[in-house]
């Protein structure tokens, strides 16, 4: 046990944390964004799949245990792994250039609080509805068509998804690093793997707001 | 042609250090960097100045000794070389160029652009080698190895552990470092036995001492003058991760 | 002085096993008990220093860089020797002897030579154990490639980077040894003298260059293995850091000086591009297998090189050595490269170089076979002169490379002062007047691995050492002088820069005591180099302060002895009356210009004394014994 306590507060062992969790935060992702396709199919079949998934609440709460666990520990592991960067160059450089950066690391530092922002949001405004405008429970259809009529909502959903996929492109793709699987002849699929699901998901989630917006699901 | 420097000048660790500016007139395009250093501080000499500390010693690209940041990138723009391999061709007339030493809490500022890099030594004296007694080896061809297992970790073993992948890292982190040499020793047959001991003790060195960690941002790879991948990083956390995560390592105990 | 080499008895093949059966050996338990000085962190050092901790000794290594890995043993390249006859092409041990000691013009202890030989195989071992990656033919096994002097091919190697590659693996035994907690590295720490109480070294002082603390370390015995002086020229293919300092102070305390002339000026370098030039980069010698060197037929001829007909060009070497042509030894390329400069022949800027041209090689084979050939020498060039050999001749010069001269030292690596031993280029025992290709590394390993393990303990057996402490009589009044020496170069705050001075001691030694040397030049240049001295010694500027990080002290430090040295080294070539190895008198030459040996009056080394004070040092000399080999005048026609 002390093995894995000693790995655990590893820098290496907070990585894998994170990669742990992640990959069940993004299954989850994955999952609602299937499921919340069905907005094409109309308003009974939406709702009707709501009804499904509240209907053992023993079970989802239980679900909503574990993914409340994986964000608190991805959100501890990150901000500890971000402290020790921090203070390993405590003199900052005067011109710092470094070259060939992912772009979407870059963003990881601030896409993270910022996904964490929204999805506060996202769950009061269509979970609990303090945020809604008109919140009805029970209908998810007209929660979700009228909250993103709201141009500034969609917006936002827009906005915060695309960070999303840069986030789910990024995280996935470190997760091979991290874990550790990285056979050569497999590079560019770890790289495959990860635009398509980040592209997947980004464009599945966006995809709705922007169907709402300009009226294609009314 | 004409060159502005800007230059940290530090004169000991205890210094709070400042950066000075130079101005010189008549800098030969054939010079290397470090040579237009050396006339800098030729001058600097003559005028009762301090000259500039840096450090340097092969002056081929091999021996890792010198390193300091040329206009915010390791070793400066050109891929692939050190900074004693940087010549002047590749600057313009009227540049200005800002000249600063590693900065990275675990590798302090001794004077101006040196800094103390013991921590790569003491990560590599925690397991950054093959246990084997000298004449007790069997004969050298004794067991075959693949060309390309053995290029594979040639790849590896050219890190002259110059210290620009710490430096260059937002995070500062040593990762491109300690998984090169745990990639290198990992991929021959003779480093086997002690692989996941190795791995083990080089990680917990690197964690005690100062270094961030890895967000792969690859900056690492992009100027390392020997162009080593990141993939030896991802050896290290899957040799680290089994290690760790197995329960008591065998070798750790004892030492024999 | 008793100069007894110590040479064991019976045939040459059964000496050194003869030596391992009756040698005293110390008990573990006093092993402990017994501490080792080692400076110097290269392969003879690092070897020496993780072998004797693999023993139970106690050692402390030093070294000046930041870390034991950047010695420059590092910056080898071509490969290392051993008579494995992987290759099944008939090499042996001793003809790996055989050509070691032709190579070196038959200037070097049989003896020492054959154990070279006979250990190398067991390097190759070891160091494959280590990790090292040395290049594999397909079938999984060892590669070799042949070197210059040599029919057979038995260089093993890791691409272009051997000498780091097994430098790294010296440093990762040293680690081993540090994790067991036997052996002490202190980096950034400079030798600065040498402690010898009762006739016996007992230790070192020396100078932190971070904090500026001159201290004694003591010990039961002490290792120099600190590398060549070739920095005496100032521009050469050492490290900037390179120096004499360690083997000089040693001299100066009475350890015997052989043969201090003997160098090797590498004749495949980038020529020098201008007077800002801090050092010379080597290219490896196998650009000459497809190289031609020529340079143009006319003194003074400025055209670029493609203007130049062919008739107008001088293929020198192929037009006087028809059978060996460009693939003449090293000191031969060199001589005649320099030659044609001095006849105004010469090209590129200063007219110091020679043209390597490839053009035809390129034309013949394709550039894809030169590419897959060369591709990282022409791509080095490039990068260092902005020109593209593929298009344009390369250009070369010989440049100072390796000195072959060193302590003496006798068949236990041991100096004329008991208790101090020296390792690898330091010492001057195995390679003559000349020095072969990939035989420095196998030298270097040999003496640390596999030799110094077994005739220390020898000594430490044989010896009755007392116990000393660092506040013993005599490491105090050596910490005094050398905190004098210190304050006084810093004192001195005259006009001249360190570097400015070490420039023209290099100048004048390459031109009198580098590539061919006359008996007026040597006496003129030693006049020079006396005054050269003064100067130093009155108008030098050495910035900054002692208690810190002051590399315009350790430069001027350094430079001080090497004044001492370069003097030493014109003393020696002047009396030696003959041309051998890199050693050319021009005095002493066959009627076709090729090197005239004196076997009558010179097979022997040239051993120095120091003279105590200002005195002038004593010549000794050893007197070399060929009982296996026939010494025969090198041919290259
Ligand atoms: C460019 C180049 C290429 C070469 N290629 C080959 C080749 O292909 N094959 C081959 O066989 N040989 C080659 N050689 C020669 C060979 O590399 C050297 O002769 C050999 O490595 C010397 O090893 P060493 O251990 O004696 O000394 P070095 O490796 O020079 O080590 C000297 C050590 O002493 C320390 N030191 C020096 N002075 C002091 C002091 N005063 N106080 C404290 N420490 C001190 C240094 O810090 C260093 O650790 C080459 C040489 C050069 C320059
Ligand atoms: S000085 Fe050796 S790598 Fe630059």
């Amino acid at each position: 046990m002390s093995h894995s306590a000693g790995f655990l507060g590893s820098t290496l062992g907070k990585k894998v944390l994170m990669a742990v969790t992640g990959i069940i935060l993004f299954g989850f992702v994955l999952g609602h964004m299937l499921g919340n396709q069905q907005i094409y199919l109309g308003a009974e079949r939406l709702n009707h799949y709501a009804e499904l998934l509240q209907a053992n609440q023993a079970l989802l709460w239980a679900v909503r245990s574990v993914l409340l666990f994986c964000v608190a520990v991805h959100i501890v592991a990150a901000v500890q792994v971000w402290l020790r960067s921090r203070a390993a160059r405590p003199v900052r450089y005067r011109v710092f250039r470094p070259p060939a950066v992912d772009y979407a690391a870059r963003t990881m530092v601030w896409s993270g609080p910022i996904i964490a922002l929204f999805i506060i949001f996202h769950l009061l405004d269509l979970t609990v509805g303090s945020a809604h405008p008109n919140y009805i429970r029970g209908d998810v259809y007209h929660n979700v068509i009228a909250s993103f009529s709201q141009p500034v909502v969609a917006l936002v959903y827009v906005a915060a998804n695309l960070l999303l996929a840069f986030h789910l492109y990024h995280g996935l793709w470190s997760l091979f690093q991290t874990i550790g699987w990285d056979h050569p002849r497999f590079g560019f699929v770890r790289r495959a793997v990860a635009v398509l699901f980040a592209v997947l998901i980004g464009a599945g989630n966006i995809a709705i707001p922007l169907a709402v917006l300009t009226g294609v699901v009314r | 042609m004409k060159l502005t420097l800007h230059v940290w000048r530090q004169r000991n660790p205890a210094d709070a250090g400042a950066f000075a500016t130079y101005e010189l007139e008549d800098v030969s395009t054939h010079m290397s960097f470090l040579e237009m250093l050396d006339v800098l501080n030729q001058d600097l000499i003559a005028k009762g100045e301090e000259p500039i500390a840096f450090e340097h010693d092969c002056r081929e690209g091999i021996c890792g000794s010198c390193g300091f940041m040329v206009n915010g990138v390791a070793h400066g723009e050109q891929p692939g070389v050190t900074v004693c391999q940087l010549h002047m061709r590749h600057f313009k007339d009227g540049d200005e160029v800002t000249i600063e030493p590693w900065r990275a809490k675990a590798f302090p500022i001794i004077k101006d652009l040196v800094v103390d890099r013991s921590a790569f030594d003491r990560i590599m004296h925690a397991g950054g080698f093959i246990t084997v007694r000298t004449g007790s080896a069997p004969d050298a061809n004794a067991i075959p190895i693949t060309t390309e297992n053995v290029e594979h970790a040639m790849d590896f073993a050219e890190c002259i552990g110059c210290g620009a992948c710490v430096a260059s890292c937002p995070n500062g982190a040593a990762m491109l470092f300690v998984g090169a040499k745990i990639a290198h020793l990992g991929l021959l047959p003779q480093g086997q036995p002690e692989r996941a001991a190795r791995a083990l003790r080089m990680v917990e060195a690197m964690e005690r001492e100062a270094f961030g960690a890895c967000s792969n941002f690859r900056a690492c790879e992009a100027v390392c003058p020997k162009e080593i991948s990141i993939s030896g990083i991802a050896r290290m956390n899957k040799d680290f991760r089994r290690v760790a995560l197995a329960g008591p390592a065998p070798a750790r105990g004892k030492r024999r | 002085m008793k100069l007894d080499a110590r040479v064991p008895g019976g045939p040459l093949a059964d000496k050194w096993s003869r030596l391992r059966n009756d040698l005293k050996l110390v008990s573990p338990a006093n092993k402990r008990k017994r501490s080792i000085i080692v400076v110097g962190t290269g392969l003879a050092g690092g070897a020496a220093a993780a072998a004797l901790g693999e023993l139970g000794y106690k050692v402390t290594a030093f070294c000046y860089q930041d870390s034991a890995r950047r010695a420059h043993s590092i910056a080898a390249q071509g490969g290392i020797n051993a008579a494995k006859n992987y290759q099944n092409d008939g090499d042996t041990i001793y003809r790996l002897f055989y050509d070691t000691i032709k190579g070196g013009d038959y200037r070097s202890r049989e003896a020492n030579v054959y154990r070279l030989a006979e250990v190398s195989n067991a390097i190759i071992d070891h160091c494959v154990a280590q990790g090292i990656p040395f290049a594999r033919e397909y079938g999984g096994y060892l590669a070799n490639r042949s070197f210059g002097g040599a029919q057979v091919s038995r260089t093993f190697y890791a691409r272009g980077q051997t000498g780091q590659q097994l430098l790294l693996g010296a440093y990762a035994s040293l680690n081993a040894q540090v994790a067991a907690g036997n052996v002490t590295v202190r980096p950034r720490t400079e030798m600065l003298d040498l402690v010898v109480i009762d006739g016996r070294a007992r230790g070192v002082v020396t100078r932190d260059l971070v904090s500026g603390a001159v201290e004694c370390h003591v010990g039961d015995a002490v290792l120099l293995a600190t590398g060549g002086y070739s920095n005496v020229y100032f521009l050469s293919t050492n490290a900037k850091g390179c120096n004499v300092t360690a083997i000089w102070r040693a001299f100066k305390r009475g350890a015997a000086f052989a043969n201090p002339c003997y160098t090797q000026i590498h004749p495949t370098c980038i020529p020098q591009a201008g007077d800002y030039q801090s050092k010379l980069t080597l290219m490896s010698e196998s650009l000459r297998n497809d190289g031609r060197v020529w340079v143009p037929k006319a003194v003074g001829d400025q055209r670029e090189p493609g203007d130049i007909p062919e008739a107008e060009r001088d293929y020198y070497l192929e037009r006087i050595y028809p059978s060996f042509g460009n693939l003449v030894p090293r000191d031969v390329a060199s001589r005649n490269a320099k030659k044609a400069c001095d006849e105004g022949r010469g090209v590129g800027p200063g007219r110091r170089g020679v043209y390597l041209d490839f053009a035809d090689a390129i034309g013949r084979l394709g550039e894809h076979v030169i590419r897959a050939r060369y591709g990282n020498l022409f791509d080095m060039y490039q990068m260092i002169t902005g020109e593209n050999p593929y298009r344009v001749p390369m250009r070369i010069y010989p440049a100072p490379h390796y000195t072959m001269g060193g302590l003496w030292v006798d068949y236990y690596l041991m100096s004329t002062i008991p208790g101090l031993f020296v390792l690898g280029e330091a010492n001057f025992s195995d390679h003559g007047a000349n020095r072969l290709g990939a035989s420095a590394l196998m030298q270097g390993l040999a003496d640390g691995y596999f030799i110094i393990p077994y005739t220390l303990g020898e000594y430490l057996a044989g010896a009755k050492l007392e116990a000393v402490g660092a506040g013993h009589d005599v490491c105090r009044s050596v910490v005094a002088e050398v905190e004098a020496r210190t304050a006084k170069l810093l004192a001195i705050n005259g006009s001249r820069t360190v570097d400015s001075l070490h420039r023209e001691l290099g100048m004048l030694m390459l031109d009198e005591c580098g590539m061919s040397r006359t008996a007026p030049g040597l006496t003129a240049a030693i006049e020079k180099i006396r005054s050269l001295r003064d100067s130093f010694w009155s108008d030098v500027r050495v910035p900054g302060e002692g208690a810190d990080l002051n590399q315009e002290l350790e430069k001027a430090g350094r430079v001080a002895d090497h004044l001492e040295l370069a003097e030493l080294m014109c003393r020696d070539a002047l009396q030696r009356n003959e041309s051998c190895g890199g050693h050319f008198r021009e005095e002493y030459q066959t009627e076709e210009g090729e090197a005239l040996r004196d076997d009558q009056n010179f097979t022997n080394v040239t051993v120095w004394e120091h003279g105590g004070g200002d005195a002038p040092p004593r010549q000794h000399t050893e007197d070399l014994i060929f009982e296996t080999v026939h010494p025969t005048q090198r041919s290259y026609k």
